[in-house]
């Protein structure tokens, strides 16, 4: 799945300045997460389609960039996390960032997974039964 | 390619022949200095020389009085004018990006000089008169428009006095009328190509082939990225209005740094603390005198500019002795907590790293009677990743390579793409508060 990340000075306003662009464009953010360093910080989002919202926001100047994540399905119960993370472990996978969230109707959750080997931990995944979604049309 | 001379005579002289030339016309321009400036005159008196006739040979230059910009700020408005204001027919002034400004007379005489050596820069770097130039410098008291007007009238090719500003104009122009050369300050070039990749004009089909640049110091790494932004090979020009304005010196094609017209102005690199003259191949401040300008000539006239003589032969054949090209000034060191720092070193390091757009700002200000650096980064699409610690690996290596190389402790801060004010003219790149805290 193609995850938008965005560059944001650390000033007042510039995340203000990104959501009110999507909002403008009637873009709805599936998933979010935000980092932050000292001094600047990364805002990544999941939407329908990342390709148009990706150019939309280059045109106005944002540096924005489209990364590839895993997304999977949990069981949203103690230790659900934990074996995905587990999986990847064993096979001495690391990961980058992670950022989860429950689905809406209560019947599970989702972990958006950014790992160093994209291509292994996804075989990785797929072959211990863990089902990936190519899209959260949730 | 073969070179291209504009005066074949005058650029492939031989040495002798030039060095009793200069001779003679550093005579006759002393001679004039001390009848029609009494600033000057008054100078020499006081290094005690009597008679402009003091003067044996070419080498005795070193014993004549410097002339600094403030004595030419002294006499302000006309006191450095050595000609009857009815024999002035044009009147220029310094941009002034230092202080008061200076202001300058030409004759006649000056102003065809002028020309000629406009035009012989541009033929420098290949151009003819079948080019259209597009000149984007201001016109104005600024030397730079008219004086690459004048010079490209000429050398006969097509003039568009765009004077500064109004940016889409300009790429609409640049477009529609086929130019082949631009000629502006780097930094306002760079500006142009973002701009136009911004409004999606693609100048890469067109007839634009060169860029004439100049007015403010840049180094070999803006001129790479010049390159790759645009479709054009960029020439640096160097000139001083003090001096003539542009025309002082110009790379050829083989762009080993920049040849001294030598018969109009004799150049000097002088240690800026000792003023004592350097020998070829030491950097120092250059050292400018006329020795043909009537309007207002000067004598050993002090640039702040620093580079060195290069006196080996050149590949274009001419025997004009070259300038490095000057990416720095004596009044743009900064001292940040005892060690010094050029600008251009800055920026040298920085636009080393792929990824870092070539629009920056230095911010210098004092905490706790502590020098701090701030150094302010647009970074672009390419280089962005989401990890956050391939860009705290790409701020690191660019603190290693300013404290590796230039002994320079300071941050980085990456901000957005455009979020640094774009010039259109010389552009600011040290913001130094210290100088506003101790001005209040």
């Amino acid at each position: 799945m193609k995850q938008i990340s965005v560059f944001l000075e650390n000033r007042p306003g510039s995340l203000f300045s990104v959501l009110d662009r999507l909002r403008e464009w009637k873009v709805n953010l599936r998933a979010l997460s935000l980092a932050d360093t000292a001094d600047f910080g990364v805002l990544r989002f999941i939407v329908k389609d990342p390709q148009t919202v990706l150019e939309q926001l280059k045109n106005e100047n944002f540096t924005a960039t489209l990364t590839e994540v895993l997304t999977v399905g949990i069981a949203d119960q103690p230790g659900g996390l934990s074996s995905v993370v587990g999986i990847l472990t064993k096979e001495g996978l690391s990961i980058e960032y992670l950022y989860a969230f429950v689905s809406p109707e209560g019947r599970g959750a989702y972990v958006v997974l950014r790992v160093e080997d994209y291509d292994k931990a996804r075989h990785t995944l797929e072959n211990a039964g863990i089902p990936l979604l190519e899209n959260l049309s949730l | 390619m073969s070179p291209t001379y504009w005066d074949e005579e005058a650029e492939i002289i031989q040495e002798d022949n030039l060095r009793k030339l200069q001779f003679n016309r550093l005579q006759k321009t002393v001679n004039r200095a001390w009848h029609h400036l009494p600033y000057y005159r008054r100078k020499m008196s006081e290094a005690g020389l009597q008679t402009p006739y003091d003067l044996k040979s070419l080498s005795d230059l070193s014993r004549l009085p410097f002339t600094s910009k403030r004595d030419l700020r002294e006499v302000y408005p006309f006191g450095a004018i050595a000609e009857p204001m009815k024999n002035i027919i044009r009147i220029h002034s310094s941009s002034g990006t230092t202080g008061t400004a200076t202001v300058v007379g030409y004759t006649q005489n000056d102003i065809r000089t002028w020309s000629e050596l406009m035009a012989r820069t541009l033929a420098g770097g290949g151009i003819n008169e079948d080019d259209r130039i597009q000149i984007a410098f201001g016109y104005g008291l600024f030397t730079g428009g008219l004086g690459v007007h004048y010079g490209a009238e000429k050398l006969g090719a097509t003039v568009i006095p765009m004077s500064s500003g109004n940016t889409l104009r300009q790429i609409q122009i640049l477009k529609d009328f086929n130019i082949s050369v631009l000629c502006c300050t780097p930094s306002y070039a760079l500006y142009l190509a973002e701009v136009a990749r911004d409004s999606h004009v693609d100048l890469a089909d067109t007839q634009f082939r060169i860029g004439i640049f100049g007015a403010e110091p840049w180094s070999e790494e803006m001129r790479s990225e010049i390159e790759r932004q645009l479709p054009i090979q960029a020439y640096d020009i160097y000139g001083l209005s003090e001096v003539i304005g542009p025309g002082v010196a110009f790379e050829c094609e083989a762009r080993q740094g920049l040849h001294v017209n030598e018969d109009h102005f004799i150049p000097e690199v002088i240690d800026p603390i000792s003023a004592d003259v350097l020998p070829p191949g030491t950097k120092g401040e250059l050292v400018f005198t006329t020795i043909t300008k009537e309007g207002t000539p000067v004598i050993r006239y002090r640039t702040g500019d620093i580079s060195s003589l290069i006196v080996s032969s050149c590949s274009c054949g001419r025997t004009m002795s070259r300038i490095e090209r000057v990416a720095s000034r004596t009044d743009d060191m900064l001292i940040i907590r005892g060690v010094n720092v050029y600008p251009s070193q800055i920026e040298s390091v920085l636009l080393r790293f792929k990824g870092i757009e070539p629009h920056y700002q230095i911010i210098v200000s004092r905490e706790h009677f502590m020098d701090t650096v701030d150094i302010h980064v647009e970074i672009s699409s390419e280089i962005f990743s989401d990890e956050v610690k391939s860009l705290e690996n790409l701020k690191k290596k660019i603190l290693d390579a300013l404290k590796g190389e230039l002994h320079l402790s300071c941050t980085v801060k990456f901000l957005e793409p455009k979020s640094i004010t774009r010039s259109e003219g010389k552009a600011k790149r040290v913001i130094d508060l210290r100088k506003e805290e101790d001005n209040s």
